[in-house]
């Protein structure tokens, strides 16, 4: 027993100096949380996100900080695991007692983290697509990359200005891709377009040309779409290639980085696909008034990392900037302040688009913020 | 009928794959009773080492011949490191070693590569062959041919070779191998070495196609062990059909029943298969030795 109390006292006397080392970190810092899918099969996009995250809070201390305090950034890897995801968010918010967290990299972990943030009432920009995110509109929770319901608009409004009207679909079983497949069958009557063929395929599947085929077969096919994400869109158009579909190709913004084209080879060539402005930073025109973000973004983030830019690094920029220009005006560190001054974020200019929120809309995204793009020359191509 | 030959080319390339990782875990299974989990691995270390090797300048026939050394040594090292300290220990903690080997492989694979997926060019072009109505890539033919050899080989060394003699010998009975003077464990460490060198060609040529990263080799490690089973386990013909059988199932099961079912369909005929034939198709039924 004597042994036990010596190890009580132990703890007592360690958690004492916990505390007064955490006490004048607290009042000087402003802890943000950032759980990313830094590995795992998400690497793709945690791995922009935290860096993307880490130069700017490095930038915004250099500058000075916020409200006159520096950010500290805390960044735990949930590997795209849901179940980890949530073990963090709780660390976040008792151990860490951070103010606002932007992270969540796929729409699982995402799902998964919310109830803890709702719950302690801790503002929650997600760095994720699917439209179940904000709708219906949670209070603290809010996301910064377009929905795919909105992926999924434009690409028809695309078709319908060329007359097709009879399309295909292919899309993996994986998360993202099923939540886009849904949005996209919920929103395809409203351009008078029929789908006469729809397919799936498993999230590491290497061969798709059995669905492909079908699809292929399909009477009266005039163009395919393939919601999805990762390496199958690739090897989906690959093998459209090697069977000799004629019929264009309609990939998602879930595709919307440099890889895809490499991945895909010659096969890319003619394909299109909604996404923002970020990937065609250069070639957009010089009165449009995003240029100026996402050439500033792009270029800060080429030189530091050495890597081409992606547009999910592009989502946690738009992420920490959103937060930070809410604690500006809200000039405190109160959570619910925060929060209240998220909401009302209007005239946002990020790399995604014009930032509008409102208490029905924590998104804030119309559908001017995608460019319809197509692969020519082995690069991105603007359309419109 | 062209939608019935594209389905199967499509399961023969993807189901050759399945037979190679299939004929991996056989030859260890025969020389030492373990299935070795980590098998898929050595897949991916053929990709991938071959992948950065023709990045960084190397030939592509050079990069694929030191990836499969590369693949060789790393299956020597699971063997001398990993499994032969452990000997004597029941095969299931044998088995639980090669899980522990094959996450600790796929986790240093992410340090020495990265964690994107990668692709190689196709060995002769990308222009599909059209045959009867479907659409075959030169880089199937690669990857059946391939496949072909490794088993003409496999045969030729098992029943033309003292040493291939020798691995039969041990596998049939370690002790009595070792009496009549076979190293065991030397044929073990073999069986290793030859596994992983078929895994890394596997892999080599069926990147064009599938692409490749560091965490293929879980689902192909799944697979392949299915399609062991259903060939009956320890059987190199059954791993061979197995493998194919597999990948028919499911390019079969995607065309005609449901893309969304395929795995299931695949899944539940070989359930079926094992309930008839609990030895697999090709297994022979267990005899407890007394």
């Amino acid at each position: 027993m004597a042994v036990f109390g010596k190890c009580i006292r132990g703890a007592a006397l360690l958690a004492g100096v916990a505390m007064v080392w955490a006490a004048p970190a607290a009042a000087d810092t402003i802890k943000i949380g950032a759980p990313l899918s830094v590995t795992g099969p998400a690497s793709f996009l945690g791995d922009p996100e935290a860096r993307t995250l880490q130069m700017y809070v490095e930038k915004l201390n250099a500058e000075g900080g916020v409200n006159g305090k520096q950010l500290e950034l805390i960044v735990y890897d949930d590997s795209a695991d849901a179940n980890k995801a949530r073990t963090f968010a709780t660390r976040l918010v008792e151990d860490d007692q951070v103010v606002a967290v932007v992270g969540g990299s796929t729409t699982g972990t995402t799902m998964a983290m919310i109830p803890v943030f709702e719950e302690a009432g801790i503002p929650f920009i997600s760095l994720a697509g699917a439209v179940v995110i904000i709708d219906p509109v949670k209070e603290f929770t809010f996301k910064t990359p377009h929905t795919d319901r909105m992926a999924c608009e434009k690409i028809f409004a695309d078709m319908q200005t060329q007359g097709i009207a009879r399309i295909g679909m292919i899309s993996g079983t994986g998360g993202f891709d099923k939540s886009m497949r849904e949005q996209c069958l919920e929103v395809v009557g409203n351009y008078g377009i029929e789908i006469v063929a729809d397919e799936t395929y498993g999230p590491s599947d290497s061969d798709m040309t059995p669905q492909l085929t079908n699809i292929k077969n399909a009477a009266g096919l005039q163009a395919v779409v393939n919601p999805g994400f990762g390496q199958g869109p690739a090897i989906v158009t690959r093998n459209y290639k090697q069977l000799g579909i004629d019929v264009p190709l309609y990939q998602s913004h879930g595709v919307a980085s440099k890889s895809f084209i490499d991945l895909a080879g010659d096969a890319a060539e003619g394909v299109r696909l909604p996404a923002s402005a970020l990937l065609v930073a250069e070639k957009l025109p010089d009165d449009d008034p995003q240029k100026a973000v996402v050439v500033e973004y792009k270029t800060t983030y080429e030189e530091k990392t050495g890597q081409p830019v992606s547009t999910f690094g592009g989502h946690a920029y738009d992420g920490l900037m959103i937060l930070v220009e809410a604690m500006q005006r809200a000039g405190s560190e109160d959570p619910k302040a925060i929060r209240d001054e998220i909401e009302k974020t209007s005239g946002f200019m990020g790399t995604a688009g014009v930032v509008n929120m409102s208490p029905d809309d924590h998104m804030g995204l119309d559908l001017t913020a995608f460019r319809m793009l197509e692969i020519r020359g082995g690069d991105w191509t603007l359309v419109e | 009928m062209p939608e019935l030959l594209q389905f199967c080319v499509s399961g023969l390339t993807v189901g050759a794959v399945y037979a190679l990782v299939a004929l991996g875990f056989t030859i260890i299974y025969n020389a030492s009773d373990v299935v070795n989990f980590a098998q898929g691995e050595f897949v991916m270390i053929g990709g991938m080492t071959t992948v950065f090797a023709t990045a960084a300048g190397v030939p592509l026939p050079l990069a694929a011949l030191g990836a499969v050394l590369v693949a060789m040594v790393v299956g020597l090292l699971l063997h001398r490191l990993a499994i032969e300290p452990a000997r004597g220990a029941s095969p299931v903690t044998l088995i639980i070693i090669t899980i522990g080997a094959s996450i600790f492989l796929r986790g240093l694979a992410q340090v020495v590569f990265d964690k994107q997926f990668h692709s190689l060019p196709a060995f002769s072009g990308n222009t599909p062959i059209r045959f009867g109505g479907a659409a075959i890539l030169p880089q199937s033919f690669w990857v059946l041919g391939g496949a072909a050899v490794i088993v003409a080989v496999l045969w030729a060394f098992f029943n033309r070779t003292l040493i291939g003699k020798a691995v039969l010998a041990t596998a049939a009975n370690r002790l009595a191998a070792r009496l009549v003077g076979i190293n065991t464990s030397f044929v073990m460490g073999l069986s290793f070495v030859m596994s992983a060198a078929i895994g890394a060609v596997a892999g080599i040529l069926v990147t064009p196609i599938t692409l490749t990263s560091y965490d293929v080799g879980m689902l192909l490690a799944l697979k392949g062990f299915a399609a062991a089973m259903l060939g009956g386990m320890g059987n190199p013909l059954g791993a061979v059909v197995g493998g194919l059988a597999v990948g028919l199932l499911e390019a079969l099961g995607a065309g005609y029943i449901s893309s969304t079912y395929k795995d299931a369909i695949a899944f539940i005929v070989i359930l079926i298969v094992l309930f008839a034939l609990p030895g697999g198709l090709f297994g022979k039924a267990s005899v407890e030795r007394v």
